[in-house]
């Protein structure tokens, strides 16, 4: 009999600490699926992030540089300017990216590092507790905006992958989610795409991916599921902004 | 060969580095360090490295960072203001255990300050300058030529102990031209860089470089070991200069700018018949107290002249045996303020035994 289904390679045979319904472990897979297709493994720098994303290294079987606060697109720099051929990529989190890091990932993407960006916008702050995040919806309570996200007082949540998108720097730039089947299967191709981007030498690819924080909504997990599907997809399109070279 | 040389010491610094061996160097401007940046956009191309101006002195130092985790050689350079941007960056490699240099050519503040030279960050330096509890290494050079040399030393040592380091001086140092030797990189014996990532191989260990450390007991044992570190450093790499010191009645002790005002006023006093030698520490952490104790173990009077109101004063009294004497003399940094020698002169003569 065939076997048609397995860990990737890149990933480490080991349990996470993500929580019930948490989306983190899909998107790790669709990662790690990318690196094996690739066979890049062994010439990978992953760039961690702060957050539930930091534990990077306890799951991907590659090295690892575990960075500051919002700073990976930084530190990604570094790495991949004083190793051109090895595959960089960063793993952050929407508070780590599009609050404190805005600095550092508007600049990367605008110099167009030959690094590969995997955002995950989940709408809160995870690792703290479920505060308020850069992506956190219109009315959305969370432990830090009680009485509901107030764009007058907070602003608009930031769409990321059309932001960026408009950059010169950006070669690719889509959105994608991992609520449903078909959804999965999209975000692998997207992934794999964003890879390729690098693997061919063709400039900075940035994935976000939609995912459930089942824990800090106080949602069950196919609660979270709805919410991402009736919620935040309608208010964070799943699109590709930039493909520069049709891949 | 070894090629001599007219340059400013931020010239210096950057040709240092270069022969160092530097591959990466990310910046941001800021007065009265802009030199270093603008001669390595234009010179470290040309000799195989990557330069980029970065979006902050954040961005600067956290790809110092991914660099030096890629292990190559990587280097940063700032003023005050940018210097305390960078800290937390130089807390985390500090915890990564990362090498790295960084350069203040350290102006007025506190705040935007002015751009005139000062010596009020040599806390900053020498205390870490982050959070969490660290040392880094801080060379103070006095002379367009020790910019040089101990530029290339900063690589090594930090190398050598997995310690960020730090070049301390000032805008008189930053921006005098002297005359210097261009020497060649020290032959030193470093080990390979085998921490670094690089893309696991099958068969080889994964490298992962981080501080975060949740372990029980994991943070206390780094605490530990660094501790150890710092107290080999120290064992080591001690670095300071005596001028007269045999017979003195008086030790003035300075780094870097006022070091070198100190050394005419030094002659001054002997001139004018004083017994008065000058000590001036190279290395500000580690901190050389071992030159300290025993000169006070027979001299009993120090004075301590800084461009502050008065901050390596604290590591001079801790340094000195218990019945002597540190006198001080500083003036709070500000255009103007630079004492002259006669200024140090008279000090001098106030203090003397």
């Amino acid at each position: 009999m065939n076997q048609v289904f397995s860990r990737p390679e890149s990933l480490k045979d080991v349990q996470t600490h993500f929580c019930p319904g948490c989306q983190h472990g899909t998107i790790h897979r669709l990662v790690a699926e990318a690196m094996d297709e690739f066979g890049i493994r062994d010439r990978t720098i992953g760039i961690a992030s702060v957050g539930c994303s930091v534990f990077l290294y306890s799951y991907f079987d590659i090295d690892v540089v575990e960075a500051p606060h919002g700073r990976a697109p930084a530190v990604a720099t570094g790495a991949k300017r004083a190793r051109p051929d090895k595959i960089v990529f960063t793993y952050q989190g929407d508070g780590d990216l599009a609050a404190i890091g805005t600095s550092e990932i508007i600049h990367a993407a605008n110099r167009g590092e030959a690094i590969t960006v995997i955002f995950v916008n989940n709408t809160t702050y995870g690792m703290t507790g479920g505060q308020m995040a850069p992506t956190t919806m219109p009315g959305q309570k969370t432990s830090t905006s009680p009485y509901g996200r107030d764009i007058k007082n907070d602003g608009a949540p930031f769409k990321m992958a059309e932001l960026l998108s408009n950059l010169d720097g950006v070669a690719f730039s889509a959105r994608v989610a991992v609520n449903s089947p078909k959804n999965v299967l999209q975000a692998r191709k997207m992934i794999k795409t964003a890879f390729q981007y690098q693997v061919e030498g063709k400039g900075f690819s940035f994935i976000e991916a939609l995912s459930t924080c089942p824990t800090n909504w106080g949602m069950n997990p196919l609660q979270a599921n709805q919410r991402l599907a009736d919620e935040m997809i309608p208010y964070f399109p799943l699109n590709v902004f930039k493909n520069s070279e049709n891949l | 060969m070894s090629e001599k040389l007219f340059v400013k010491g931020n010239e210096a610094v950057a040709m240092a580095a270069i022969e160092a061996g530097v591959r990466c160097y990310f910046g941001y401007p800021i007065t009265p360090q802009s030199d270093i940046p603008e001669y390595l956009s234009r010179e470290l191309p040309k000799n195989g490295g990557t330069f980029i101006q970065a979006e902050s002195e954040i961005g600067a130092i956290n790809m110092v960072l991914g660099a030096s985790a890629a292990g190559v050689r990587a280097m940063t350079s700032s003023s005050g203001p940018g210097i305390s941007l960078k800290q937390e960056g130089i807390s985390y490699m500090a915890g990564s255990e990362l090498p790295g240099v960084i350069v203040d050519i350290m102006r007025q503040g506190p705040g935007l300050g002015g751009i005139d030279a000062s010596q009020a960050d040599y806390w900053q330096a020498t205390r870490g300058g982050g959070h969490g509890g660290y040392r880094i290494i801080v060379l103070a050079p006095a002379s367009v030529q020790e910019m040089y040399d101990l530029t290339m030393l900063a690589f090594d040592l930090s190398d050598l102990y997995r310690i960020p380091a730090m070049v301390l001086a000032d805008s008189v140092i930053g921006q005098m031209k002297e005359s210097i030797v261009a020497n060649p990189r020290p032959q030193v014996e470093l080990p390979a860089k085998e921490w670094a990532v690089r893309g696991r191989k099958a068969g080889e260990p994964q490298n992962v470089v981080k501080s975060l450390k949740l372990g029980d007991g994991e943070m206390e044992a780094f605490h530990w070991a660094m501790l150890d570190r710092y107290k080999v450093l120290a064992e080591n790499e001690n670095r300071w200069e005596e001028l007269l010191t045999d017979d003195a009645e008086l030790i003035v002790t300075a780094f870097g700018s006022t070091a070198r005002i100190s050394r005419t006023a030094v002659a001054m006093a002997r001139e004018a018949g004083m017994k008065v030698g000058l000590l001036r520490p190279i290395t500000l952490f580690p901190f050389p107290a071992r030159a300290y104790l025993s000169l006070s173990q027979r001299c009993k009077r120090f004075l301590d002249i800084e461009l502050s109101t008065g901050q390596m004063i604290d590591d001079v009294r801790l340094s000195v045996a218990r019945d002597a004497d540190v006198a001080f003399y500083g003036r709070p940094p500000g255009a103007g303020s630079l004492p002259t020698p006669e200024e140090i002169f008279e000090q001098i003569r106030k203090v003397y035994p």
